[in-house]
């Protein structure tokens, strides 16, 4: 009954080609786009923003960019965390140096130079792979963590160590520090996952992202048949960089406001992503977003349940959060190793069927 | 699927509105994860002293006082995750117990004019209240701390540290970084040389700095640590064979938690404390009769009387005091976050008052102001005897270096006021 393509003509290679093919599916995008957009600003209050919406638009772009490294290009990464780290550090000088600028530019300027730093740390991936290659990003996530405890200039001499975001505004709309509304950081990072998403989509259905792919599925292959591994694993790096600095501008400058780089980037932040991106399924830009609700609103909705609507003890219910938390990600990943976007997949097959599955 | 756990947030959030006609003081503790064995006795000693008043008391002023416990595993995302969940209760004030959680509030508590307590720990320069309005760090912060270490030291040396070596084991995060200043401007004051040692967050892998620390073999060992750190770092030491009585950990360092896995070899390690220990006082006798045999104690009841639980207890009674201040200047018995923090610029602490309270001697005396929100910075040196398996006070309670200490802070705090456009001024 639902995702069906009875009735619906495509009369040109456009219609043919576009990313949501089925009118339902496509109409289904436009609704949550304009709830998103339009509906969401008007209800949301501070505890939505900072406790659940903020987190989930963060760490999504962060899933993004490492499902285009790691998913579509096959490239492992344990230095997500590292890179996240340069993107709120860009940001952070940026921010300093420059309290004029627009604070768009300061967060696509972080992306930049973390894309830069990205495809620096990229570089062994042309001679090692897999194992080792997760190996040689760890150590980027340690030197990045390391490199901003030690020197100085990367949080202009203050005396904690920590980077603390100074009052920014876009076009007088204030969004860091404490007065900044939740309808505008909300909408500023929603702005940034829309077009992450949108840029992720669209590459991966291109040259690019065939490319990715093509060395994903068989380097040696690929490389026969034409494609640059040079350039496939680069321009991986590069774009996956892109998106996870982008995300650790937004996450230290919008979101939390103060950062201390050991304890907000540290490796289990990488791994927190990677386990996004594995939950969610790899290859997809929806398992992205799907994998970062599940290990963000999940856990707070079981403390809410568990603290204000039972009334249990406040360390038994972060016991049972882990618990059932690692339960669920066993139970999908045996049900489905592919991620949620796997069984998303399956539940619109059915759907397509319901109600006369024959 | 993401639509139906947001609705059934919604039912929860729904389901946990705000109380009523309740003075509500949220609890940022920590029951879970590296640091936990110092987190429960705190927030046991917090829940406790509040639960005593309720129960003997009636709570404060007629009020009762409700404790909204949030589990922040140390970490910061949580932290700000339970901050802006009981914020609009109307909170009385805020004790996060974590440095790295302070940084992140200090802004959004001051925009939402809510005050904040860092008993000991958090930002120090906040002792500037012209600046740090609705922050208070009385009655001792880091760089007391520091300055009382050194004061220790020269006591011990009988006043001269020229050519001696000193050396700081710290947590690798703004909560262990917060005494280098302090400790590099009394280095040139006296002429010691000051050495730095950083331990990475949880602090279970210290060989290497301990094994710098044999090879360079300082005078004295000076550590601001948290958690596991302490009990590796105390039995890292007694594998050098490090003499004990040369090792003084911040008072932070200093519960029966971190002692007591290194045996009879940690005795004589000393830590600084701004408080005193024991359960030697009057209150225990009414915690055990209106709290523990009611079965009213938090977490297992099994926490009174050591250091961490005293310390939780003297945070709730200093908050309880500010709050009956409170009430005082306002006239009225349900006050508002902002009374509250008047309440807590005009808290006096008296011997007189700590007596009556059942913790005679328990503490220094002091007096907030808008000008000196920090106390004067009295601290003592504890020493631990692993026969009687109890910390005891072996100096008096000794002022920091004001001189040092007063410039340290002004240029900190009017540096953050630059930095953020406050203008600092009293009223």
């Amino acid at each position: 009954m639902f995702y069906r393509e009875a009735g619906d003509f495509k009369t040109s290679y456009l219609q043919d080609g576009q990313t949501f093919p089925i009118r339902f599916d496509r109409y289904r995008y436009y609704a949550v786009l304009a709830f998103g957009f339009l509906v969401v600003p008007f209800i949301i209050n501070d505890y939505w923003a900072n406790a659940i919406l903020l987190p989930f638009l963060i760490y999504a772009i962060a899933a993004v960019g490492l499902n285009i490294l790691t998913g579509y290009c096959g490239q492992v990464s344990l230095g997500t965390g590292g890179f996240m780290a340069v993107g709120a550090y860009a940001c952070y000088k940026l921010m300093t140096a420059f309290p004029e600028v627009s604070m768009f530019i300061h967060v696509i300027l972080a992306g930049g130079v973390t894309a830069l730093v990205g495809v620096l740390f990229g570089l062994p991936s042309l001679r090692i792979k897999g194992f080792y290659l997760a190996v040689a990003t760890l150590a980027a996530q340690f030197f990045l963590v390391w490199l901003f405890n030690r020197v100085p200039w990367f949080y202009n001499y203050s005396a904690s160590g920590q980077i603390s975001a100074p009052e920014r505004d876009v076009f007088g709309i204030i969004l860091t520090g404490p007065n900044a509304p939740a309808w505008a950081t909300y909408l500023f990072c929603l702005i940034f996952l829309t077009l992450a998403g949108l840029i992720a989509r669209n590459l991966t259905r291109g040259t690019v992202g065939r490319s990715w792919m093509a060395i994903r599925d068989m380097d040696i292959a690929a490389e026969i048949i034409g494609v640059n591994p040079l350039k496939a694993k680069m321009t991986a790096f590069a774009v996956s960089s892109f998106f996870v600095g982008i995300s650790g501008a937004l996450f230290f400058s919008i979101y939390l406001g103060a950062v201390e780089v050991g304890e907000a980037f540290g490796i289990q932040k990488s791994f927190l992503v990677l386990f996004m991106v594995i939950i969610g399924g790899l290859g997809s830009i929806f398992g992205s977003f799907a994998g970062a609700a599940f290990l963000v609103v999940l856990p707070v909705v079981l403390k809410l349940l568990g603290v204000d609507l039972l009334g249990w003890p406040t360390d038994i219910v972060a016991h049972f959060q882990l618990v059932i938390v690692g339960a669920l990600i066993i139970v999908f990943l045996v049900l489905e190793p592919h991620g949620i976007a796997q069984l998303w997949r399956v539940v619109k097959e059915k759907l397509r069927l319901w109600p006369f599955p024959h | 699927m993401k639509k139906k756990l947001t609705a059934l947030a919604l039912g929860a959030m729904l389901a946990a509105g705000p109380a009523m006609a309740e003075l509500v003081v949220p609890s940022l503790s920590y029951r879970t994860g590296p640091y936990a064995a110092n987190g429960i006795p705190f927030a046991d000693g917090y829940a406790d002293y509040f639960t005593l008043l309720n129960e003997r008391d009636g709570g404060i002023g007629g009020e009762m006082i409700k404790i909204v416990e949030c589990e922040t595993g140390y970490n910061t995302e949580k932290g700000v995750e339970c901050y802006e969940g009981t914020k609009g209760d109307s909170p009385m004030v805020y004790e996060p117990l974590s440095t790295g959680i302070t940084y992140q509030l200090i802004p959004k508590v001051t925009a939402d004019g809510i005050p904040m307590h860092t008993l000991g720990y958090g930002r120090t320069s906040a002792k500037n209240g012209a600046v740090f309005r609705n922050i208070f760090n009385y009655p001792a912060n880091y760089w007391d701390g520091a300055s009382v270490a050194i004061k220790h030291i020269l006591d011990q040396e009988g006043g001269d540290l020229k050519g001696k070596k000193i050396a700081l084991v710290y947590h690798n995060s703004a909560y262990g970084k917060e005494p280098i200043r302090t400790l590099e401007e009394l280095a040139k004051k006296h002429g010691y040389e000051l050495s730095l040692l950083p331990v990475d967050h949880p602090g279970q892998e210290q060989k290497s700095q301990w094994l710098q620390i044999r090879r360079e073999r300082p005078d004295y060992v000076i550590m601001w640590g948290w958690g596991v750190m302490n009990q590796v770092a105390i039995q890292e030491a007694v594998n050098i064979r490090f003499p004990m009585d040369h090792f003084i950990g911040i008072w932070w360092s200093g519960s029966e938690n971190d002692v007591l896995p290194a045996g009879d070899k940690a005795d004589g390690y000393k830590a600084l404390t701004f408080h005193n220990l024991g359960s030697d006082y009057p209150i225990y006798d009414d915690l055990k009769k209106y709290v523990v045999e009611g079965g009213k104690a938090a977490g297992a009841g099994d926490q009174l009387g050591t250091a961490l639980y005293n310390r939780g207890m003297y945070a709730a009674m200093l908050a309880a005091e500010a709050i009956k201040t409170a009430q005082g200047l306002a006239g009225t018995s349900a006050i508002t976050p902002a009374q509250m923090r008047d309440g807590m610029e005009a808290l006096e602490i008296t011997e007189e008052k700590m007596a009556g309270l059942g913790l005679p001697n328990f503490g220094p005396a002091f007096k907030v102001s808008c000008e000196n929100h920090g106390g004067d910075g009295y601290a003592a040196v504890a020493q631990w005897d692993a026969k009687a398996g109890s910390w005891s006070l072996i100096t008096d309670y000794m002022q920091s270096d004001q001189e040092v200490l007063a410039p340290l802070v002004e240029a900190d705090s009017m540096a953050y006021a630059k930095e953020n456009g406050i203008t600092p001024g009293c009223n």
